[in-house]
């Protein structure tokens, strides 16, 4: 019969909890800056040119069809053969950003796309130069129709950073796995590392909800 | 000692793309099994039924797989089985495709107009029946592109059972890695290999999903 034994997990709350900031912490940045690369990455498939376009695709297509593991393993191991070398820590933060740049590009590109042709028409015809008609008329309704997408993205971005504790970056996972070879409490500590995780995408995605209800509230134009 | 990246080591990496697949068919035909009954359990009346399926949905969906597959791992010495990576494996994969497929079909059978289900019951069609002949049959075309796409993300997480120690294609890569010290090479073949395994399925995915959008708006 197994013997549990989660005295491990309670003599160690402190430790996994550091390690759940350091992941809340991981994920912000690499959100952050996904963002910016998946502006990048929209903007370039929506008006740049062909070869900018290509380049794009190519980037989109390689992320999404490889497993991020393959990709942080390529990262961390691989590219120092090339001669850049980073940290574990940078190496995931780089991968996660890369990652998550992939999939932000689409969503974006969808959300620009998903303004109505005719708003920009009647934008032009109330006299409203370039920078206004993005401001006014394809800023905030775009927004509106990805913010579902960016939100959960984030969520599924904090669930994937689990695994830069394979390259021992960091995070809760890595806190878990240091904690189980000390303890041999496997199970146990899995199960409150998974508990923990759980929590913390439920409570970003009832704070994400909230946030909807207050700046997107209004009727839908649909 | 370091040998040389040869071709022995291309051929075994290649090879373990059976384990890959293997693993990705038995999660997606669990999955499909357990998806059905995640997604009847949670369109059904039955108010248990729905808050277990619904439970079931969001603890898979909002957990990491890298833990779902430790959980299972570890757990199969607390219910008294031997560790075996293989078939902690595909009880993880199964379980977590069951989850988002019994999302994504749920979807599907909720996007058949209530009509429909409304005149079944008027013929006087049984739960089963309706199910069978009526309602399913409809969503099924509404399900198939993003099933389509889930499958790619399905083979995608199997990488991960290589972190358990099953030998599939990453960890057939690390341990090749391991011998030639050539990770530039080493993984960029097995990108590579993944992707050859993965686009066509995304290429198909978003095919049908294009060809399903112009025939709502026809």
């Amino acid at each position: 019969m197994y013997q549990f034994n989660f005295r491990p997990v309670f003599d160690n709350l402190d430790m996994l909890f550091y390690g759940a900031w350091l992941t809340v912490q991981l994920s912000f940045s690499a959100m952050v800056l996904g963002l910016i690369v998946s502006i990048l990455g929209a903007v370039a498939k929506t008006s740049g040119g062909r070869v900018l376009r290509f380049i794009v695709d190519i980037y989109v297509e390689a992320i999404r069809n490889t497993p991020f593991l393959i990709q942080i393993f390529f990262i961390y191991f691989g590219l120092p053969a090339i001669g850049i070398s980073m940290s574990p820590n940078t190496a995931a933060l780089v991968a996660l950003v890369i990652n998550v740049g992939a999939y932000g590009t689409e969503i974006i590109r969808a959300g620009i796309e998903s303004v109505p042709q005719g708003q920009v028409e009647a934008g032009r015809a109330l006299a409203l130069n370039k920078v206004q008609i993005f401001r006014y008329v394809i800023l905030k309704p775009a927004l509106r129709n990805i913010y579902p997408s960016l939100t959960s993205q984030f969520i599924y971005l904090m669930l994937t950073s689990s695994v830069v504790s394979i390259i021992s970056a960091n995070d809760l996972a890595a806190a878990g796995a240091d904690l189980s070879a000390r303890t041999f409490a496997n199970f146990e500590i899995y199960l409150a590392l998974t508990i923990i995780y759980f929590l913390l995408a439920f409570g970003f995605s009832t704070l994400f909800g909230a946030l909807r209800r207050t700046f997107f509230n209004y009727p839908a134009s649909r | 000692m370091i040998r040389e990246f040869s071709q022995a080591d291309i051929f075994f990496i290649v090879s373990a793309i059976r384990w890959t697949l293997l693993l990705s068919l038995i999660a997606f035909v669990g999955g499909a099994i357990g998806g059905m009954l995640i997604a009847l359990a949670r369109t059904s009346r039955n108010v248990v039924l729905n808050r277990f399926a619904r439970a079931f949905i969001e603890v898979f969906q909002g957990t990491p797989l890298l833990m779902q597959l430790f959980l299972v791992y570890f757990g199969l010495a607390v219910v008294g089985l031997p560790i075996n990576p293989l078939l902690a494996a595909a009880v993880a994969l199964t379980l977590h495709a069951s989850a988002y497929l019994g999302e994504i079909w749920r979807g599907a059978i909720e996007a058949v107009p209530q009509g429909q289900s409304e005149a079944a019951t008027a013929l006087s069609l049984s739960y089963p029946d309706r199910m069978r002949h009526v309602i399913l049959p409809q969503a099924m075309r509404v399900a198939t592109a993003p099933t389509v796409g889930f499958l790619v993300q399905l083979i995608k997480g199997t990488s991960l059972a290589s972190i358990i120690g099953f030998t599939e294609l990453t960890r057939a890569g690390q341990i090749v890695n391991n011998a030639t010290f050539q990770p530039f090479l080493v993984f960029g073949t097995v990108a590579a290999l993944y992707f050859i395994l993965c686009w066509p399925l995304s290429l198909l995915a978003r095919h049908m999903e294009a060809r399903m959008r112009r025939a709502i708006t026809r």
